[in-house]
């Protein structure tokens, strides 16, 4: 990413530090799924659409993901900026900036955004985008399917679209993520395709059981560790097609939950379905957090008559 | 759950989401599992969806085929009424050409010429019990149609290598199989379109780019195209 596309002289972001792992993402790329393209995308949607809002960005424009640690970025002319997503310091050529809030820097500025103090993920927003090429009609970086652009490196440049103009949202109240509490997180969930797969027992052991996000925790799942899910059908399950947030039991280890970046088709059974209002709350969980999951009343689909 | 299992089932992916399976269908005389047979009734119904989408009379983000199932993304609560209807249609149709004797005309053919040099031709040599260029013989003279697309993008599962010779995947997975490699597991074909890890028994390789995300299309081996390969030297 080292040729910028610049609409205007100095109009970039140089990445002085990218931090554990960086990547632009937009609104991904649904529809594809049939072609075996990842839908991909910002992992918590409501955080990302909420710092483009704060600088008055359209809704598909590409911001940066953060994860864990931050990143240090370099700005070549003026810039409204936001960071939302997990708290973090964030500081302005060594000063503090708030998070949450729109935040003017001048050309030159170096920004910081210092590891997540709760949460995982966070959000950086610059008015007019990050205009990195796109694939398949979106700047996500697709880390399953290998799409998009790569994770940010040091002396990376990436262009910067021209602003939208309208200015950023007018407000003077921080926008906050839903992170992790120190009792962990509650997630709905509904049956999945498959719960008949499994002995009646595992459902209410699924929403029973104290589960704890493993260490296998990325942009294509989260893992989790806890009890045995009993099936009944032992068989090999043909690939079959798999929904944002399916909870999938693979048959020798935990579950897992698919996110962002999950593969289209899978040959576990899924015996459960997290609400898609909650994907955004997984998206800040790290290794570690505690997780139970509840049946919520969700609206939406009834089974033909 | 509605439905029971020989009319095909309606299931519930989460409140967005309808997983239609057909049911097996199971050709006498000896019942067993025709994943030809099931790929042109997957495809049927995802064309029959589809044709609804562009009408307007349903809405869907994404409409995935998969091995005995479609999976249809982004509906509307109304919908499962139609997509119900939908099944049933494609399950009460024939299912035209059956396991290898090559499908009726629909769905464009793509020939892959391949290079036969693939480190695992002769272990399935040794699993058919025939010499190699038997193998070769017997791939190269089959039509295949692609059922689905997974794992990686413009992966494609190929069906139609006959049940009898089907082959298991490798005890271990490779670490790095080489992009366009042309490979076997249990019945299915498939095509690498990309370097990646990989358990399948590799016959070959193609030159072919097989994922383009610049392309009018970016995949070329697509749900529904019949797939033949054609033997060139290496």
């Amino acid at each position: 990413m080292t040729a910028p596309r610049v609409t205007a002289p100095g109009r970039t972001l140089t990445v002085l530090e990218p931090g554990p792992l960086t990547t632009v993402q937009d609104l991904g790329r649904p529809g594809l799924a049939h072609l075996g393209v990842p839908r991909s995308g910002a992992v918590d949607r409501a955080s990302a659409a909420a710092a483009n809002r704060l600088v008055g960005n359209d809704p598909a424009a590409a911001v940066l993901e953060t994860t864990a640690g931050g990143c240090t970025v370099r700005f070549g002319r003026a810039v409204t900026i936001a960071v939302t997503g997990a708290p973090c310091v964030v500081t302005v050529d060594g000063v503090g900036a708030p998070h949450g809030l729109p935040v003017t820097l001048a050309a030159g500025s170096r920004l910081h955004l210092g590891p997540a103090t709760a949460g995982v993920r966070s959000y950086l927003a610059v008015a007019g985008g990050i205009d990195a090429p796109a694939v398949l009609g979106s700047r996500s970086a697709d880390l399953l399917g290998g799409l998009g652009p790569a994770p940010l490196r040091a002396g990376d440049v990436l262009a910067l679209g021209p602003p939208a103009g309208t200015g950023p949202a007018a407000t003077d109240v921080p926008v906050l993520a839903r992170v992790p509490g120190p009792d962990g997180v509650a997630v709905g969930v509904s049956p999945g395709p498959r719960v008949d797969w499994f002995t009646p027992d595992a459902w209410e052991v699924l929403l029973s059981a104290g589960w704890t996000v493993a260490e296998r925790t990325d942009r294509t799942a989260l893992g989790l560790d806890g009890p045995l899910l009993p099936r009944v059908v032992t068989d090999e399950l043909p690939s079959e097609g798999l929904v944002l947030g399916a909870v999938q039991v693979p048959t020798a280890g935990p579950p897992l939950v698919f996110l962002a970046d999950h593969p289209v088709t899978g040959g576990y059974p899924v015996i459960a379905v997290v609400a898609a209002a909650d994907i955004g709350l997984l998206a800040q969980c790290a290794p570690g957090t505690p997780l139970r999951f509840h049946a919520g009343r969700l609206p939406g689909l009834r089974l033909p008559g | 759950m509605a439905g029971s299992a020989d009319a095909g089932r309606v299931l519930l992916a989460g409140p967005g989401a309808v997983l239609l399976e057909l049911p097996t269908f199971l050709p006498p005389p000896d019942g067993a599992p025709d994943p030809v047979a099931d790929a042109l009734r997957v495809a049927a119904l995802a064309v029959a969806i589809r044709v609804c989408v562009g009408r307007g009379e349903l809405v869907a983000v994404d409409v995935v085929p998969g091995a005995r199932t479609v999976l249809v993304d982004g509906v509307r609560p109304g919908d499962t009424d139609l997509l119900r209807s939908l099944l049933d249609e494609a399950v009460g149709a024939p299912a035209v050409g059956a396991s290898g004797d090559g499908a009726s005309g629909d769905g464009p053919l793509i020939e892959l010429p391949t290079v036969y040099d693939g480190p695992d031709l002769a272990a399935v040599a040794d699993l058919w019990g025939v010499d190699t260029d038997t193998v070769v013989a017997r791939h190269a003279d089959l039509e295949f149609r692609v059922a689905f697309c997974g794992f990686a993008p413009g992966f494609a599962y190929l069906a139609g290598l006959p049940a009898a010779w089907s082959v298991p995947r490798r005890g271990q997975p490779r670490a790095r199989v080489p992009s366009g490699s042309v490979g076997l597991a249990g019945t299915w074909c498939g095509v690498y379109p990309g370097s990646s890890p990989g358990g399948w028994q590799l016959l070959g390789h193609t030159g072919v780019r097989l994922f383009d995300p610049a392309a009018t299309e970016p995949a070329v081996l697509a749900p529904g195209r019949r797939v033949r390969f054609v033997p060139v030297p290496g």
